[in-house]
């Protein structure tokens, strides 16, 4: 068991966590023809979107429900409403998303009952789904606004289970913030591949996986499809990854009588094997060919990999969930984790994390204890790369947001072939630092000379 | 909003520098500049985002964001604002202040807590804390903590009382020139002050452009004082009204601070560009004539002209290889104010064609300018929709796109080269140097041949797989 420290400073310095509603506009992206819709000031989108922009390198649909002060204080359901009139007259999306932001929630309305009067009110939104999630920067990060986002669309779209509802040969997956499109799209494969059909909410493969369309489309593009979540209770099973992804998991399965596993990571052997055995008895097939051939793949690469990472001592800084798996895929390759911090507390995988502490801090934090721990490597989003440069040590880009490297949605890390490919990533890195060897390594071969002179030093006082 | 900032926004509004406003009526005037918003069809930022983008250049101070967390967390360290030397600047400083504290109404202990602790670790000459909307709401007093901060720890601590929700991010950058009003400007003495010490307002030093001018001001002998507020260290921004001359670029973001000055101490200011190669001369005059009526040597404007004739000619002369290759060629330019008609003429001096500028945050001065420039308005366009801008690249109406980030994807999307020209660019486009460095890169940019293989269609989109196969039969096995 890991003991949890909380920081005790005031100031934080370079944070490591992204906030809520962010997280709440990236689950929103994950849905075909969304506009996710931040009810806040128009700077609470800006830099959202500037943000997501970077990371993704693709254009973004955010929109703002531009609360100016005067609205902040008479209240912001006439600015949720105008915005969601508008946004249907213009651009005409299926679904919007809205997640609200620490200016709005500090005043503290009723906006999920608005929201409903608004609906009901207003026949011109009679065929945009609307949903609204309560985000609050003050309260959780990426995880959080993520999940709530998620429970927001399940609890508003998703039809409870009736008798009319014939179960289909679907597995329905909640994958956490930290799957890549790639990571999904390579889950969807991998439940394919046993003749079961996957509906995964969100779905970001389709909408985030960088692609070029024929037309301008002002909404997300690809992505979970609203039928399709509508119809989440068809499923035999649901998946969800991440614990942060148990609170929606448990909703869906109150709604749907669906039953459900929550994996803590789908990163090495072990959660891996764990998901195949699944997805065969579910399916009652036997394990593909190919999938015998990826682990076997895998075992040949932890094999290969292990010289590189035994002894290593990394530094991670992660939300929760990124950081029980990153830290057990590195500690149970023959890595030490020397440091490890958290985004957040609230999460039951912290205690877990194979490391003496978690810190529940920012980025200054685990510059500090890599420093004090001498870090080999330096493991978190793109921001550490100013603590990596003053520690000298290299940096292992995960989580969000990724700003200053290609290709970020098609980094996969889930499943044997995500391992193998995190491992070697890792290994090359490291590879990629060996040095040649000179004398001055082996100076400690022998224990240094007795020098004639400290004989004359008065011996240590003795007790 | 407090009455003291409603004040502040109010005499901004009615700001006497500013052609804009003083070109409408009392009761226009009385509206305020900022447009209102629509809700769920607003771009761009807030007035704290203004203000920062405006003051975080000064890189040897911290800059202490109080307000919960995605303010700062969400857009620290974007920018390309270089230094040469401290990185103080680059930290991601914030309260990111908790449900308990607004509840608990304990901000402003935390607040002070907060400056506290990042003068211990790091010993700045400056603290800048920077109001938030969640603070301002609940009614934080971040200049009081900030007055209280500066007795008690003896360091500046400097209010910016910016928070989002009152406006746009033009108003932020004035609301933050108020700060350096009201509390760095004039509180300190420069160590050195000569004849020829000049300020340049509203460079911000992106991609290092300030050293693409240093050098020109250095050869003349002129002294920059600071620049406010790219690559400025607080000392030089503190006893900044010791130079003789301003110089304000980036049209009219930080207006209130030159006139200001002027009103103060006596400072005269122009307005001026360093984009282009006639911007360039024109400023290097303007400024050798202003600081020769402040007591500069007698021949500094002959020797401004000498390097002036040089540099244009050597600038020409690195361009001329680019004429034939980019002559014809259609630009299509979509930014804000000054950059557009500095931009234009190097452009047609190229050769170039400018199918259209767009005139979005320009003054009637610079739509002027264009006009002249273009001959006509024709061109000129206010707003694209992004819909719109994709069907005109996409048919072909340009050969390149020239504006910010936010519509590189509508080009690229629609397979047409597209160049940075706004603050995330990293490249420095600044005086005789950087036009060199703007042709370069659209040469290399429209010449790439990448754009002719994704224009092309998947074969089995346009017809007959066969016959395409059969056009290069070398590649298909014999059968």
């Amino acid at each position: 068991m890991a003991k949890i420290i909380q920081r005790r400073r005031a100031v934080s310095i370079n944070p490591l966590k992204s906030s809520a509603p962010l997280g709440a506009a990236l689950a929103y992206l994950g849905i075909d023809g969304s506009i996710p819709l931040l009810h806040g000031s128009q700077g609470c989108t800006s830099f959202a979107l500037v943000l997501l922009v970077r990371h993704f390198k693709e254009t973004i649909p955010l929109q703002t429900t531009a609360m100016e002060e005067v609205a902040t204080i008479l209240g912001g359901s006439g600015n949720m409403e105008e915005a969601l009139l508008n946004l249907t007259r213009r651009v005409k999306p299926r679904f919007i998303g809205i997640a609200s932001t620490a200016l709005v929630e500090t005043r503290g309305e009723d906006y999920a009952g608005d929201l409903k009067l608004i609906m009901d009110r207003q026949p011109e939104l009679a065929h945009t789904r609307v949903v609204f999630a309560s985000t609050p920067d003050y309260a959780g990060a990426l995880e959080d606004g993520w999940a709530r986002a998620v429970s927001a669309v399940i609890s508003s779209v998703v039809l409870p289970w009736s008798p009319a509802v014939t179960s289909f040969r679907q597995v329905n997956i909640l994958p956490g913030v930290h799957q890549t499109p790639a990571d999904i799209e390579a889950l969807k494969d991998m439940v394919e591949s046993f003749g079961l059909y996957p509906v995964v909410l969100p779905d970001v493969s389709g909408s985030l996986d960088g692609h070029v369309a024929d037309a301008w489309i002002p909404t997300t593009m690809g992505g979970a499809r609203l039928e399709e979540i509508e119809q989440m209770a068809r499923a035999t099973h649901t998946i969800a990854i991440g614990e942060h992804m148990r609170a929606p998991a448990e909703l869906l399965g109150s709604l749907t009588g669906v039953p459900l596993t929550v994996f803590p990571t789908l990163t090495g052997l072990a959660p891996c094997d764990r998901l195949v055995a699944l997805l065969s008895r579910l399916s009652g097939n036997a394990v593909p060919g190919r999938y015998r051939r990826e682990r076997s793949q895998l075992v040949d690469a932890m094999l290969d990999g292990h010289f590189h990472f035994g002894g290593r001592r990394i530094a991670i800084g992660a939300d929760p969930d990124l950081l029980f798996a990153l830290s057990h895929f590195f500690a149970g390759m023959g890595a030490e984790i020397v440091a490890a911090v958290a985004s957040t507390g609230n999460s039951p995988s912290l205690d877990a994390i194979p490391a003496e502490t978690v810190m529940i801090g920012d980025l200054t934090d685990l510059e500090d204890a890599a420093r004090a721990q001498g870090a080999d490597v330096l493991v978190t989003h793109s921001h550490g790369r100013q603590a990596a440069h003053r520690l000298d040590i290299p940096l292992i880009r995960v989580g969000f947001p990724i700003f200053d490297r290609l290709g970020t949605a098609h980094t996969l890390s889930v499943g044997y072939r995500g391992t193998r490919d995190l491992i070697f990533r890792v290994a090359n890195l490291f590879m990629g630092q060996m040095h040649d060897h000179v004398p001055a390594d082996f100076a400690d071969v022998l224990p240094a000379p007795i020098v004639e002179e400290s004989s004359h030093v008065s011996p240590p006082a003795t007790h | 909003m407090s009455e003291s900032l409603k004040a502040k926004v109010t005499e901004l509004f009615n700001e006497p520098g500013c052609g804009k406003n003083v070109a409408k009526g009392e009761k226009d005037r009385k509206k305020g500049c900022s447009k209102p918003l629509t809700p769920g069809a607003a771009a761009g930022g807030c007035a704290f985002d203004g203000a920062k983008i405006a003051l975080q250049p000064i890189v040897d101070v911290v800059h202490l964001v109080h307000g919960p967390l995605a303010c700062e967390g969400n857009g620290w360290d974007n920018r390309h604002a270089a230094s040469s030397g401290p990185t103080l600047y680059r930290l991601g400083v914030t309260t990111d202040i908790t449900e308990m504290d607004i509840v608990m109404g304990s901000g402003e202990k935390r607040l002070y807590k907060a400056i506290r602790e990042v003068v211990a670790r790091y010993a700045p000459p400056a603290v800048f804390v920077y109001s938030t909307c969640v603070p301002a709401l609940i009614g934080d007093d971040v200049a009081a903590v900030c007055r209280h901060a500066t007795d008690k720890l003896g360091t500046p601590c400097i209010p910016v009382n910016a928070p989002g929700f009152v406006g746009s991010k033009n108003l932020g950058n004035k609301l933050a020139g108020e700060a350096l009003l009201d509390h760095v400007i004039g509180t300190m003495e420069p160590e050195v002050s000569t004849p020829t010490d000049i300020n340049i307002l509203g460079e911000y030093n992106l991609s290092g452009e300030l050293w693409q001018i240093r050098p020109l001001l250095d050869r003349l002998g002129i002294r920059l004082h600071a620049c406010i507020t790219g690559d400025a260290r607080y000392r030089e921004v503190a006893s900044a009204h010791r130079a003789r001359v301003n110089m304000m670029v980036c049209s009219t973001a930080l207006i209130n601070v030159a006139r200001k000055m002027e009103e103060r101490w006596g400072i005269p200011y122009f307005e001026g560009s360093f984009y282009g190669i006639d911007d360039t001369s024109t400023a290097l005059r303007a400024i050798a004539q202003l600081l020769v009526k402040r007591g500069a040597p007698a021949d500094l404007p002959d020797r401004t002209e000498d390097l002036i004739a040089s540099e244009e000619a050597r600038a020409w002369q690195r361009l001329a290889p680019y004429r034939d290759r980019l002559a014809g060629k259609r630009v299509l330019l979509y930014t804000g104010g000054v950059k557009s008609w500095s931009i234009v003429s190097a452009l047609q001096e190229m050769g170039m064609v400018v199918v259209g500028t767009s005139v979005r945050k320009s003054t009637d001065n610079d739509k002027k300018k264009i006009s002249d420039l273009m001959g006509g308005d024709a061109h000129m366009v206010d707003n694209i929709p992004p819909r719109e801008m994709y069907a005109q690249l996409r048919r072909g109406d340009a050969d390149i796109l020239l504006s910010g980030g936010r519509s590189q994807f509508v080009a690229l999307k629609a397979r047409v080269p597209w160049l940075d020209i706004n603050q995330e660019r990293h490249h420095a486009f600044a005086g005789y140097d950087g036009m060199v460095t703007l042709v370069r890169e659209l040469d290399k940019s429209l010449s790439n041949p990448m754009w002719q293989q994704v224009r092309n269609p998947a074969p089995w989109e346009v017809g007959d797989i066969d016959a395409f196969l059969d056009d290069a039969p070398f590649l298909v096995p014999i059968s």
